[in-house]
């Protein structure tokens, strides 16, 4: 590595160079994690916001500290984008990159920054004030372009704003400064919403309408463990991160594991772009998920949760650091809940660092052990064998949530709500081309076309349901209802108008898997990349007709042998483009002249060889001197 | 068959090590079956550098290294109906295709030119310079496989492949009956 060298290029801050964080620093920060290698995210998380880098020397005294090698300190910290091995800037700003993000003017947003701190994206300025960077979605499409400054979070920026944001910072403001003058006298919750706007335009009957406080849990509290599990089944309660598994059976699986150890894992790592539910649900309803947490607790017998944040979402962590001391205060957390001998249970809040992979479950895991968030093989599952080994129930926000509303108010009243197979409300994140993006929570069953019509999007051409790894839809297909059934979706719902250009999105779609790809298996690290390129030949009009099979063949290659969820469903926003959009495709293929590749560009091939030989080619070069 | 008019045959040898076209030359004694069935037009095998007329089929050995090698693909492909791509190198590029692998390099194929005539460890080179007469045709950036190049028809895959492999194919193809082949002749293990 050479970050060494960069790090002691004459550059007068101190921050990053070798050696200047004294060894007993990083003890300290190791220290207020027990030196526990589990911890090793949030020991790197706490290096990075201090000192803006995470040098070799550091990777030694982490490695010393925990007990680990430096090699595998170095793993997890080149692993997640947040963490850096190169020096960043004081304050670094992070530009959605998102392509509904791209439809709202990021570009000229980009332009200001860049012009402002005289420095260009994926850049540091020389005195290590600022960095400049994109991220792929940060879970603010319903208020695009939104931007990270450091912990901060701006939304819909326009070139005034982001001009004046820019300037503030330069002026040597701190980012708090740029929400409120007064931020430090604002609490958690103000802040947060002054942050960022929660956009709630339709609240349903189970989880953003009026909720008693822990009515859920004070019912759970005097029912047996196993009565709690069967109200859960009986409800019909799914999954409602995407993939729908049935809660019940999970927590079933789990509590009838013999162990002596299980844990409740909550997955609010909400990567897939288009969604911001959980968002909501944790700005809105953190009592509530702490409940659903408490209560699957409860119904498995675990003693301990983690609540998995999103990196993105940093700026929640107050909030629900608040939220987590408030219920240990009033006897909710912490030993003998509710009075009942051997009812302990806590939750601890861990951060991610910019990984859309640490979303599949066994990569929460892996992540919250602290490794590198790299899928683990399954079976076994993690209800067998799950955080450090031991039974674990990872489940969504909002299913926490539900699970805390289905134990106040019954089983039956869940199930009567939605269609048969698909129970309950559903929160839906509609942003893009419409009226009114934001948070819709309506029962399952309803039809595309109905939902367009509530969120003021009738002139959508293209509708994205359940983000990139979901179905692109056309304007024949609205009348299909968004269930388990028909049309499955963890909350996402992209619309575009038919000014967009399909290939685009495509495109940007798999660039964003191609950079999410966590690298461990081949045909999701290099299958994805030649899709990538392949539909960068369909955006110039060089792929021939073949080029569609071959994007079948590969998707379906791709589909069958990756390890995990992320190349299961990578090839989605191509397979359902070619199915959904056909003419799209076939409009921009023409088959080869002569049978001989357009794609392949002798000029650019020949190039090089041209300026080392420093002469024409005799052959493809014509000769000017005759 | 004989009453048949006979099919042309041209080959040509691009980045491979002329492997291929020996392997060519084992399908032994059954050559005279073959000759029965085909004219050999443009190949090393009759020396002749151009084409005479169309042909109906035209077998590649070796990947795309330099602009001859694109410039002769291309011929082919203008003159054959048919495009055989014969052995690794002209399937997936091949043993020359490890330059390829140059990768994390600002210029990659001087990284290798030098490599190969300057710097490298064993190198006996007087002039201490990068050959660079007018007759030698400029390299690619890369090594390509023909199919990046050209449509090809078929593959016969092998490094070289047997003779057997190669007889039996064209023979098939040149009575129609070619239907790809068997599972067992292009597994990897």
């Amino acid at each position: 590595m050479d970050n060494g060298q960069e790090c002691t290029s004459g550059l007068s801050s101190t921050a990053c160079d070798v050696g200047a964080v004294p060894a007993e620093e990083i003890a300290a920060i190791c220290q207020t994690f027990g030196n526990d290698k589990h911890r090793m995210l949030d020991i790197l998380r706490a290096v990075q916001d201090r000192y803006h880098c995470i040098s070799p020397s550091t990777m030694d005294s982490v490695a010393a500290e925990t007990g680990l090698t430096r090699i595998q300190v170095e793993g997890v910290a080149s692993f997640y984008s947040f963490l850096s091995l190169t020096p960043k800037g004081r304050v670094t700003i992070r530009l959605c990159d998102d392509i509904v993000d791209r439809y709202a003017g990021l570009a000229e947003v980009v332009a200001v920054f860049e012009e402002v701190l005289g420095i260009r994206m994926g850049e540091t300025s020389a005195d290590r004030a600022f960095s400049l960077e994109y991220t792929p979605c940060i879970g603010m499409c319903d208020q695009a372009p939104a931007a990270m400054i450091n912990d901060v979070v701006l939304t819909r920026l326009t070139v005034d704003t982001a001009r004046a944001a820019a300037e503030a910072l330069k002026a040597g403001r701190t980012p708090d400064h740029l929400i409120s003058e007064r931020y430090a006298e604002l609490t958690p919750h103000e802040r947060a919403t002054r942050m960022v706007d929660n956009n709630i335009r339709h609240a349903g009957e189970v989880l953003l309408g009026p909720v008693p406080e822990d009515a859920g849990l004070d019912k759970a509290a005097a029912m047996m463990p196993s009565l709690i599990i069967a109200a859960i089944e009986e409800s019909g309660l799914r999954g409602c991160g995407g993939a729908g598994f049935t809660t019940g059976h999970k927590w079933r699986f789990a509590a009838a594991e013999r162990a002596e150890k299980r844990f409740i894992l909550c997955n609010a790592d909400e990567g897939e772009p288009g969604t911001f539910k959980d968002r909501v649900l944790l700005t809105e309803r953190p009592h509530l998920l702490i409940e659903g947490m408490t209560i699957a607790a409860r119904a498995v017998g675990a003693n301990e949760g983690i609540l998995y944040l999103r990196g993105e979402y940093v700026y929640l962590r107050e909030l629900l650091e608040q939220v987590l001391e408030d219920r240990r205060r009033r006897g909710l957390l912490g030993k003998g809940i509710h009075g009942i001998r051997n009812f302990d249970f806590d939750v601890r809040l861990q951060l991610g660092a910019g990984a859309y992979i640490c979303g599949e479950e066994g990569a929460l895991i892996s992540s919250c052990e602290g490794l590198p968030g790299e899928p683990k093989t399954r079976p076994p599952f993690p209800v067998n064998r799950g955080y450090l080994g031991h039974p674990t129930v990872v489940n969504n926000v909002e299913t926490f949530c539900h699970a805390a509303r289905i134990l106040d108010r019954g089983a039956t009243w869940f199930h009567a709500m939605g269609t048969e197979g698909s129970h309950g409300t559903k929160l839906f994140s509609i942003c893009g081309d419409c009226l009114n993006p934001g948070i819709y929570e309506l029962p399952y069953g309803h039809t595309v076309r109905e939902i367009l019509e509530m969120a003021g999007g009738q002139d959508a051409a293209a509708v994205q349901v359940g983000g990139p790894s979901g179905t692109m839809i056309a304007r024949d297909s609205f009348h299909r209802k968004l269930t388990f059934d028909d049309l499955a979706t963890g909350g996402a719902i992209i619309v575009f108008n038919g000014e967009r250009n399909i290939l685009e999105i495509v495109e940007y779609y798999m660039s964003f898997f191609v950079h999410e790809s966590c690298g461990y298996c081949t045909p999701c690290r290099v299958g994805n990349v030649f899709l990538q390129k392949a539909i960068g030949k369909f955006r110039k009009g060089l792929a021939n007709p073949e080029d569609i099979d071959y994007l079948k063949e590969l998707s379906g290659t791709i589909i069958e042998t990756s390890r995990c969820g992320l190349g299961m469903t990578s090839p989605n926003p191509i397979l359902s483009t070619l199915q959904n959009f056909p003419l799209v495709y076939s409009a921009v293929t023409k088959p080869n002249k002569d049978r001989i590749r357009d794609t392949f560009d002798i000029q650019s091939a020949i190039d090089g060889a041209r300026k080392i030989a420093k002469r024409r080619s005799y052959i493809f070069d014509r000769d000017f001197t005759q | 068959m004989s009453d048949l008019p006979k099919a042309r045959i041209a080959t040509a040898s691009l980045a491979g090590c002329f492997g291929c076209h020996m392997a060519i030359l084992d399908i032994d004694e059954r050559l005279i079956d073959l000759m029965q069935l085909v004219d050999v037009d443009r190949s090393p095998l009759t020396d002749k550098k151009r084409f005479t007329t169309r042909c109906d089929i035209g077998i590649i050995e070796g990947g795309c290294c330099n602009e001859e090698n694109v410039h002769v693909l291309h011929d082919f492909r203008r003159n054959c109906d048919v495009l055989i791509a014969l052995g690794q190198c002209a399937i997936m590029g091949g043993l020359p295709a490890m330059r390829n692998a140059i990768m994390h390099s600002d210029a990659p194929l001087r990284e290798c030119l030098e490599e190969a005539y300057i710097t490298g460890k064993y190198i006996r080179n007087t002039t201490h310079n990068v050959p660079n007469d007018p007759a030698l045709p400029l390299l690619l950036d890369e090594v390509y496989p023909c199919s990046e190049v050209v449509e090809i028809d078929y593959q016969i895959p092998g490094c070289a492949p047997g003779g057997d492999i190669i007889f039996d194919t064209l023979s098939k193809l040149l009575t129609g009956k070619f239907r790809g082949f068997e599972r067992e002749m292009i597994k990897f293990d």
